[in-house]
């Protein structure tokens, strides 16, 4: 696509991502077609059965099943679940009526839900500029045709496209038993899987499916008013529900095949390099073994299964090139400490009123903050199974890049990306990792080498911990101002890696714009402070990083909300009411209204107990926290978070209240005791005792209220973790009097 | 080879007897709902019941559980749903589910020793098993439902 002048601005959160899928993808660009469009350019045609239709990309009913496409990975946030159920709504269909099955790569399933952040405007703004700049950013992704799960975008995407696609399959199958009939299809209904005539007569769906497949789908179709919902928005119990609790459930991890040999790896821990050599004559000898392979970045033990190739790769002793990056992790403070400079700029985002002026007046406050390398650690270790034949390579892996896994793995083994056929998986959490490629990578090389055999990857916890790309490192430098009660200027500067920027370069589409993530939390920061700048350096020659659930603002989040909190104290007013009082959008300041409501925020508490407040908008969608602390003998603890979040729409009522509570649970864990260090070019920290974020024993009551006063349906998957961070700090600071500036807190004061 | 009852069903396996018995259920008998997590007893996403009591089955060698009774969620309610299951399936607790097979196998072991549960009861034992989405508040509430269930019993 041409370049967009408007882009340019934000050229955010995507930057020139879905310009460049364009030339990554170019295999796949059939930009001409509409994801909704018919037959020729829906990818469930190829594979169809005799005498099945496919409505859409989302639809497939054959005379003896009905399944319903989920485009979208499910990584333990319930997307597998209200993908079809968003269908289903529309097709009248009960649980129990339809299968579901994950989609492979396809651009008929590009994702829309990221044009809110392409466009370079502020969340909440809806002018006719601002929806422009959408359906420019819109246009892009579909050219793009990029598949990706990610960035909180799922229900943003599928919200409107779904219901359709279940309209189009209702309206089709109608149409069908209108011709059977001779019935007119204004006296035809659905219900529950069949059509029903007028005089009663019922026939299942999957009874015409042969019938629907020869009449083009029926496009023209209205989507129900939603107070006609039976479904959505309605508690319901999650598909995925029963079959985690029996143990039905197959995750990628869980999968086998016929004549399968189990792999295991030691990889070079300084991130990105090769091997030199290596020595596996203790490992050769190991029960279980057959074969030590050499792959670009380590070496491979192929056993007959899990635990003997595990065993056995402990013992393999390699030479690694050492790393490019600071071998010790002061090495990497210290670069981050020099990059504000002019020259890692990437941009200033906001420079409101006059900051020089505005920090002359009044006092003046200065702070520092620094958000450290943190793992993702899904509890399902990396893994995957491969077959490589010379016609090309099939993989079984629970990725949130379809298209990318191809791109990966056929590098990896000189094929083309067409030549990879991908199977998606359930995953046992992702929160950024299943974004990355280690395992694809490493799983490709393998199978190639032992061409017609199924290889079965399982990454022992140690290596995912020494692979995991992490949170990028980032560091806050913040001056402010206040005056007569009043705060009179906020210059921000943010120096961290680019985590998503990092990541599209992987996936072969390095952007050029500056990595809008590291503007979230500094560009939309929406107190009214008359004079504020906002800019961000991006550090180069470091660990390489990605992005981690809620990437940008998981660290700036917690800056600019911490800062904030010293302000508002310097201007002796309270943390609350001075955030509602400041807050420009009508909405986000109910928000913070409400959450005070939730809490029964009084001003302080005494008796060294504290409270804390922090509001931030990521990915569109607003979420404040309250959190209460009480500091006792042994330390810290965290007795209750209070969470109003605001998503225009809850579809899943639990699963919005489980997210929540899980998202605050990611944000407060991470920022009590977790970080990765690196030393000798690796990092410290190989498992869980190292790097442990929340238990049981700490987990607070965390009360949660879903708002819909947005004007458009969000996403809820990251929003809620970066307010948690800030809002734990300034409740430290309610209850102590200490200012806690860098994560993790454990370094400085001990909780319980 | 090493003998071993799994859910009822007696299985001969010929592995080393350091192999975690871990490993021998998910790999040689293809039972894949005990979760390999951390592999050193931090996460418990691999817990069973062993003669009864809950195990880390990361942690146990094959030669030392030979001959014994092993217990997997699939067999803890004998063909129907155990209490613990039917609550966490009404409070909806899962959200990736990877270390749910283990907290209920926990839960159920807890609820054994202490069939009213207080929150303090619930920390102690729980906390050992590892929830990376973060479903500790859920897990809580439907420990507490789940001892209403059987004491209602
Ligand atoms: S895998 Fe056994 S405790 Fe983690
Ligand atoms: S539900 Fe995902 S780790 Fe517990």
């Amino acid at each position: 696509m041409g370049a967009t002048p408007g882009l340019s601005r934000r050229a955010f959160v995507f930057g020139s991502a879905a310009v460049a899928g364009g030339v990554a993808f170019g295999s796949y660009g059939r930009a001409e077609e509409t994801p909704a469009s018919p037959a020729p350019t829906n990818p469930l045609a190829a594979d169809l059965g005799p005498d099945s239709v496919a409505f859409n990309p989302w639809v497939e009913i054959s005379p003896d099943r009905i399944t319903l496409i989920a485009q979208h990975a499910d990584i333990g946030q319930g997307i597998g679940s209200i993908q079809p159920v968003m269908i289903a709504e529309e097709l009248d269909l009960e649980f129990g009526q339809f299968e579901i099955r994950f989609a492979g790569p396809s651009p008929a399933y590009f994702n829309t839900g990221f044009a809110h952040e392409l466009a370079p405007f502020m969340a909440a703004d809806q002018s006719p500029e601002a929806e422009k700049a959408r359906a420019v950013a819109l246009e892009s992704l579909r050219q793009s045709g990029l598949q990706m799960t990610g960035g909180s975008s799922a229900i943003p995407d599928t919200y409107e496209k779904l219901r359709v696609a279940g309209a189009v399959a209702r309206e089709t199958l109608k149409a069908a038993a209108a011709s059977r009939s001779g019935v007119a299809v204004a006296d035809i209904r659905t219900e529950a899987g069949h059509v029903i005539l007028p005089d009663g007569t019922k026939i299942p769906y999957v009874a015409l499916s042969a019938e629907a497949a020869k009449i083009p789908p029926v496009t023209d179709v209205k989507l129900r008013d939603p107070s006609q919902w039976r479904l959505i928005g309605k508690p319901m119990e999650r598909l995925d529900t029963r079959a985690k609790v029996t143990g039905e459930i197959m995750f990628g991890i869980d999968r086998k095949m016929d004549g399968m040999v189990y792999a295991a790896v030691k990889l070079n821990p300084n991130k990105g390099q090769p091997i030199k050599s290596y020595d596996a004559s203790k490992a050769q000898s190991m029960p279980g073994v057959r074969q030590i392979l050499k792959l670009s970045n380590g070496v491979a033990v192929i056993a007959t299964n899990s635990w003997y190739a595990m065993q056995a790769a402990d013992l393999v002793e390699c030479i690694w090139e050492p790393s490019k990056y600071p071998a010790e992790q002061a090495g990497h403070w210290d670069i981050v400490q020099s990059s504000f400079t002019p020259e890692f700029l990437a941009k200033q985002w906001r420079n409101d009123g006059d900051i020089d002026a505005g920090l002359k007046e009044g006092t003046l406050l200065e702070a520092e903050y620094r958000a450290p390398y943190v793992g993702h650690q899904p509890l399902e270790p990396l893994n995957g199974i491969g077959i490589v034949t010379d016609d090309g390579m099939e993989i079984w892996v629970g990725h949130q890049t379809p298209q990318s896994v191809q791109y990966i793995a056929a590098n990896a083994i000189g094929m083309k990306p067409e030549q990879v056929t991908f199977h998606n998986e359930w995953s046992g959490g992702s929160f950024g990792h299943r974004l990355e490629f280690e395992n694809v990578r490493a799983l490709a090389e393998i199978a190639n080498q032992l061409r017609g055999t199924p290889v079965k990857i399982v990454f022992s916890r140690e290596q995912d911990f020494l692979q995991d790309i992490p949170r990028q490192i980032a560091m806050g430098r913040y001056r402010g101002s206040v005056k007569d009660g009043k705060i009179v200027a906020a210059d921000v500067q943010v120096a961290a890696t680019p985590p998503f920027k990092e990541l599209l370069g992987r996936m072969g589409m390095p952007p050029k714009a500056p990595d809008g993530q590291l503007a979230v939390g500094i560009w939309n920061m929406y107190y009214d402070i008359p004079n504020y700048r906002a800019a961000s350096f991006e550090v180069q020659g470091v660990s390489p990083s990605t992005t981690w659930r809620s990437v940008g603002a998981s660290a700036n989040g917690f800056f600019t909300e911490s800062f904030i909190d010293e302000l508002i104290h310097a201007a002796g007013l309270d943390p609350l009411q001075a955030r509602i009082d400041m807050c420009k959008i009508p909405i986000y300041r109910k928000l913070l209204e409400t959450v005070g409501e939730m809490a029964d925020w009084k001003g302080p508490l005494g008796n060294g107990k504290g409270r804390g407040v922090a509001f931030v908008e990521s990915f569109g969608t607003s979420v404040a926290e309250i959190v209460e602390v009480t500091m006792t003998d042994a330390g810290i603890k965290i007795d209750k978070v209070w969470v109003a979040a605001d998503v225009g729409k809850v579809l899943d009522p639990i699963n919005f209240e489980n997210q929540v509570q899980g998202g605050v649970v990611w944000g407060l864990g991470h920022a009590m005791n977790c970080e990765l260090t690196y030393a000798n070019g690796a990092v410290q920290q190989t498992n869980y005792n190292h790097h442990e974020a929340m238990r049981m024993y700490q987990c607070p009551v965390i009360e949660v209220r879903g708002l819909e006063n947005d004007y458009t349906v969000r996403g809820l998957g990251e929003p809620p973790v970066p307010p948690a961070a800030p809002a734990l700090a300034n409740a430290i600071f309610a209850a102590t009097g200490k200012r806690i500036r860098e994560m993790p807190f454990n370094k400085f004061i001990d909780f319980v | 080879m090493f003998d071993i009852t799994v859910n009822g069903v007696k299985h001969q396996v010929d592995v080393v007897s350091e192999m975690p018995l871990l490993w021998v259920l998910r790999d040689e008998l293809g039972i894949t709902s005990p979760k390999y997590g951390c592999g050193i007893a931090l996460c418990g996403a691999c817990t069973v019941q062993v003669d009864g009591e809950a195990v880390r089955s990361c942690q146990a060698r094959m030669a030392d559980v030979a001959g014994k009774a092993v217990t997997t969620i699939e067999g803890v309610g004998n063909g129907k749903l155990h209490p613990v299951q039917e609550a966490w399936i009404e409070h909806q607790v899962a959200q990736c589910g990877y270390c749910q097979t283990g907290q209920m196998i926990q839960a159920i072991s807890l609820l054994k020793t202490h069939p009213k549960p207080t929150d303090k009861d619930i920390n102690e034992v729980m906390s050992g098993n590892l929830c990376r989405c973060g479903t500790y508040e859920r897990i809580r509430v439907a420990i507490h439902a789940a001892a209403e269930k059987i004491g209602g019993e």
